[in-house]
């Protein structure tokens, strides 16, 4: 399985490589009931929180009497009532990197937002009176509002409890830290022509995904805890539920039903443990869905980061030293903290791996902020913005071709990097070697679409504008090699479809259609025999979850396995059924055909008869898979835009990202990751702006103040994938859904220099501000 | 107070609220394809159409839709037939999450029912206020391109 194929072989896929239409597509376009919110569960009591108006405070007393009232108000609970058990609501692998930090409510108020109290009432307008008529009495304490003075001497302590496990040094609100270095950093310098400092600054983003979060919880007849939830990760919100509330894990059921997209924001138990409280307390059921500005402010952000680049090289471009050193801003809670922090290292470095020294270091720190989390890119974008852009200045400081050194100085496919194997996610990674990279093949097509060698270095000026064009190029991973574990299971029914049942969770991404394209392709029936159920703790077997660009490596190799073991007891079967021995039989349109007779046996025919009269058994089979490595995707990204030199007003003219992700399983399917990657990309680069006021309160909380791109914010989008085949891949398949969010920040950003000579080193990219620096230049 | 509303051919006699709206009304009706996301008629998901033509029903009061005919997706996929648009949204990937999905759809059918050959720029414009966070768009605009063209439209680039 390890050879390289050729791409001709791929030519030979029947269910694979197809672009065949969503299994949950029709209920979708149809608008049927399939999201969280559209589930009635009769008797369920609303929930509302009472969130803390203040960054930073100490609760001195909460008064619930008049709140409780409130005709219809059924319980209040405060942190009084809860038990105090510090956990992450981080959704990662056990035991989670992420500091235990949180409690289900507090007495101390770390951001404006932070819950203070549950209440729970007959109808939602009641739940909404009783939250607005609970009275609490704060002692407002200073707030850390700037990421860049959290570690100051005189900083207030924003985790002072003492029940926290795992901050790295809570009197410094530093949640983690994390170093490493390759080779010796000072003497490499000494050998350089050229060495530059840079510094890029990565503001925050929203996820801004279209389904608020939602959940709804309740016994069910046998006294069992259900949760119905809009998640990611329904297996890791079922443990830290049983650690919250002290129930035995098979006492809770998770289900996952359609997700309204996630993109890391639902990647963290947001609101199941107010339901559940709820239903704990009243045993009703109870449900939760937050509003936009909830969404916004008190579910998960993006961390920004901060890194000081330092890379030297030879005149002739070749980068002998890269060393980032980087700050991060965790807000209030440090899920993902750490993990993201790493990635931002270990997702860039390796591009560049043939430099002689390498240091990454820095730490992640607290502030009074929304609490930062997972989004797609997982700091990789980040980290990128600041490395490939520090790359960019030095190849124009030597004047070389910026691409011709980033390509240059590139992996390629058989080589390595030592940084696969220093930094993992929380942890040391794992040795790998590049299997598949078509990262030339990448750049070659973007190149030409963009006209790179016409356009580059060259002033196209119209009137008061000038346009430019920069480069960016990327890679990711596929799922944390082991420690991502994803298994399936599968089961033959006598009509010659089969049940898919798998952890794996489809937030909207398509995996649950890929899953059934795998499967399809190794039974040899059409994709709609298998009938997929995915992300059901009681009913699925196990699935890290969907995060980490997991799903179609890791997941997707379990469901290959799983339907290799049923074949191969198929054939067993037929092979007595038939009386033939079983090395002359091959599956074959859902058939099991001999190779030597005409006999032959359909699915539908072994099965039933495997049912009822011939040995009668249930066709089934269980794998589970856990990557050994984590192939890396590659993108080569490239953008021209125009700025107006009379305002500073920047439109993207153009963008192009080609992607080398192995075999796409569902063309189109790949193809709406990679543009949908992108442009949220391009939104963060252009218009994404989160702004605070001084108390420390979002102001950008909906659509009005926080603008997503629309259809008329872009210019042309030009994406596509080149040809290749990851060896380790199931059907020669690696990761689509986060690469394409990494580049368009640096592309664009090196795209501006290009039209202006301007260096705009902090994202998201201000007209305002690139005007200033347009007038500093002219003077 | 008591209110009849004509949602898909269908008469509805309900109780509400004088202040309430019309997406509470039809989701407690039932009508769950109506989607709420931003609440404050910025982002196209709770998109309805009245009498044909698109309102956002986060901000309408339910009403003010009284006397009128009243549209949503429901009403589309009659006898397991897919609506093109639909069908369309299926071929090139238009739906991923699939929540904007009812709105978008309702959008597209009403400008297509205006305008039966839009050009790219005019379906980019008429559909500016459907917010999308999944596809980047593109897939979605192939869809109405690709209907336009199956139905002899222009579109010729």
């Amino acid at each position: 399985m390890t050879d390289t194929l050729n791409t001709k072989e791929l030519k030979r896929f029947a269910a694979v490589n197809r672009s065949v239409k969503k299994v949950d597509g029709v209920a979708l376009v149809t608008g049927q009931p399939v999201y969280t919110d559209d589930f009635d569960v009769p008797g369920a009591l609303h929930v509302k929180l009472v969130r803390s108006p203040h960054a930073h405070a100490i609760i001195k007393e909460i008064d619930v009497s008049r709140a409780l009232k409130i005709p219809g108000v059924v319980t209040i609970l405060t942190y009084k009532d809860l038990p105090r058990i510090p956990f992450t609501r981080a959704g990662q692998g056990y035991p989670e990197p992420s500091p235990y930090d949180t409690f289900v409510l507090d007495r101390k108020v770390r951001y404006v937002g932070d819950p203070v109290a549950i209440v729970a009432a007959e109808t939602e307008k009641a739940a909404r009176l009783g939250a607005k008529a609970v009275k609490v009495e704060y002692e407002v304490l200073d707030a850390v509002l700037d990421f860049e003075q959290a570690t100051n001497e005189d900083a207030p302590i924003i985790h002072d409890e003492p029940e926290a496990i795992g901050i790295h040094d809570a009197s410094k609100n530093i949640a983690a830290h994390f170093e490493m270095e390759i080779g010796n950093i000072d003497e490499a310098l000494e050998s350089c022509d050229k060495v530059i400092t840079r510094t890029y600054h990565t503001k925050t983003q929203l996820h801004a995904m279209m389904e608020p979060h939602a959940s709804i919880s309740y016994f069910d007849p046998n006294g069992r805890l259900t949760v119905i939830t809009s998640t990611q990760v329904p297996f890791h919100a079922r443990r830290i539920l049983s650690r919250i509330f002290n129930i035995p894990i098979g006492d809770i059921r998770v289900i996952k039903p359609r997700i309204g997209g996630g993109f890391g924001g639902k990647q963290a138990v947001h609101l199941e443990p107010y339901v559940v409280a709820v239903t704990l307390k009243t045993k009703r059921p109870a449900r939760l869905v937050f509003d936009r500005s909830e969404v916004s402010m008190s579910t998960n952000i993006r961390h920004e980061m901060k890194y000081t680049v330092t890379v030297g090289a030879t005149s002739d471009g070749k980068i002998k030293v890269i060393d980032m050193k980087g700050l991060s801003n965790t807000g209030a809670y440090g899920e993902h903290a750490l993990t993201t922090f790493m990635v931002s290292g270990s997702k860039t470095l390796p591009i560049y791996n043939k430099v002689e020294a390498v240091r990454f270091s820095g730490d992640v720190v607290y502030t009074n902020l929304p609490s930062a989390g997972a989004y797609r890119g997982y700091g990789a974008p980040q980290g990128l913005f600041a490395l490939d852009c520090t790359i960019d200045e030095l190849a124009h400081e030597l004047g070389l071709d910026p691409l011709v050194v980033k390509e240059k100085n590139s992996i390629r496919e058989g080589e390595s990097s030592p940084i696969f194997r220093i930094m993992g996610e929380g942890r040391e990674g794992v040795d790998q070697i590049v299997r598949s990279c078509k990262l030339q093949e990448c750049i070659d097509k973007g190149k030409e679409a963009i006209g790179w060698s016409e356009k580059r270095g060259k002033v196209a000026r119209r009137g008061n504008k000038v346009r430019g064009i920069g480069c960016a190029i990327a890679m990711q991973g596929s799922g944390i090699a082991k420690i991502d574990m994803g298994a399936a299971t599968i089961k033959m029914n006598e009509d010659g479809s089969f049940n898919l049942l798998l952890g794996a969770t489809d937030l909207g991404t398509g995996s649950d259609t890929i899953m059934a394209q795998i499967a399809a392709e190794v039974l040899e029936v059409d994709y709609d025999k298998i009938k997929v159920y995915s992300s059901d703790t009681d009913m699925t077997p196990f699935d890290t979850g969907a995060y980490a660009s997991s799903t179609t490596y890791v997941s997707g190799n379990a469901v290959r396995k799983a339907a290799e073991m049923v074949k191969e007891r198929i054939l067993e079967k037929a092979a007595v059924y038939l009386e033939e021995p079983v090395e002359n039989l091959r599956v074959k349109n859902a058939k099991v055909v001999s190779l030597n007779t005409d006999r032959e046996v359909t699915y539908e025919e072994l099965c039933t008869k495997l049912f009822y009269t011939f040995e009668q058994e249930q066709i089934a089979a269980t794998a589970s898979y856990v990557g050994e490595e984590s192939p890396p995707p590659f993108l080569a990204s490239f953008a021209e835009v125009e700025v107006d030199l009379e305002t500073g007003k920047i439109e993207l003219v153009k963008f192009v990202s080609y992607a080398d992700c192995g075999t796409p399983l569902n063309p189109v399917q790949a193809l709406g990751q990679l543009e949908g990657a992108t442009v949220q990309g391009i939104g963060w680069a252009l218009f994404e702006d989160v702004i605070y006021g001084k108390d420390g309160r979002m102001l950008t909380n909906d659509f009005f103040t926080y603008k997503i791109p629309t259809r008329m914010d872009y210019g042309k989008l030009e994406c596509g994938f080149v040809d290749s085949y990851e060896p380790t891949g199931p059907f020669g398949a690696k990761s689509i859904a986060e690469i394409g969010i990494d580049t368009p920040i640096p592309a664009i950003a090196n795209a501006i220099y290009d039209a202006t000579g301007v260096r705009l080193r902090k994202a998201p990219f201000n007209s305002e501000e690139l005007f200033f620096e347009i007038l500093k230049k002219e003077v | 107070m008591k209110l009849e509303l004509n949602v898909n051919g269908k008469v509805h006699s309900v109780d509400i609220n004088p202040g309430e709206m019309l997406l509470d009304v039809l989701r407690r009706l039932g009508y769950k394809s109506v989607r709420r996301s931003c609440d404050n008629a910025s982002c196209g998901n709770c998109t309805v159409l009245v009498d044909g033509k698109p309102i956002l029903s986060c901000t309408t009061f339910a009403a003010r839709a009284a006397g009128h005919k009243i549209e949503t997706v429901e009403s589309l996929a009659e006898e397991g037939n897919l609506h093109p648009i639909q069908e369309s949204l299926l071929e090139t990937g238009g739906a991923q999450c699939g929540f904007c999905i009812p709105g978008f759809t309702l959008t597209t059918k009403a400008l297509l029912e205006e305008n039966p050959e839009p050009t790219e720029e005019e379906i980019r414009e008429a559909l500016n206020g459907n917010l999308c966070r999944c596809t980047g768009y593109e897939s979605q605009i192939r869809a109405i391109l690709n209907l336009v063209k199956k139905r002899g439209g222009l579109s010729d680039d």
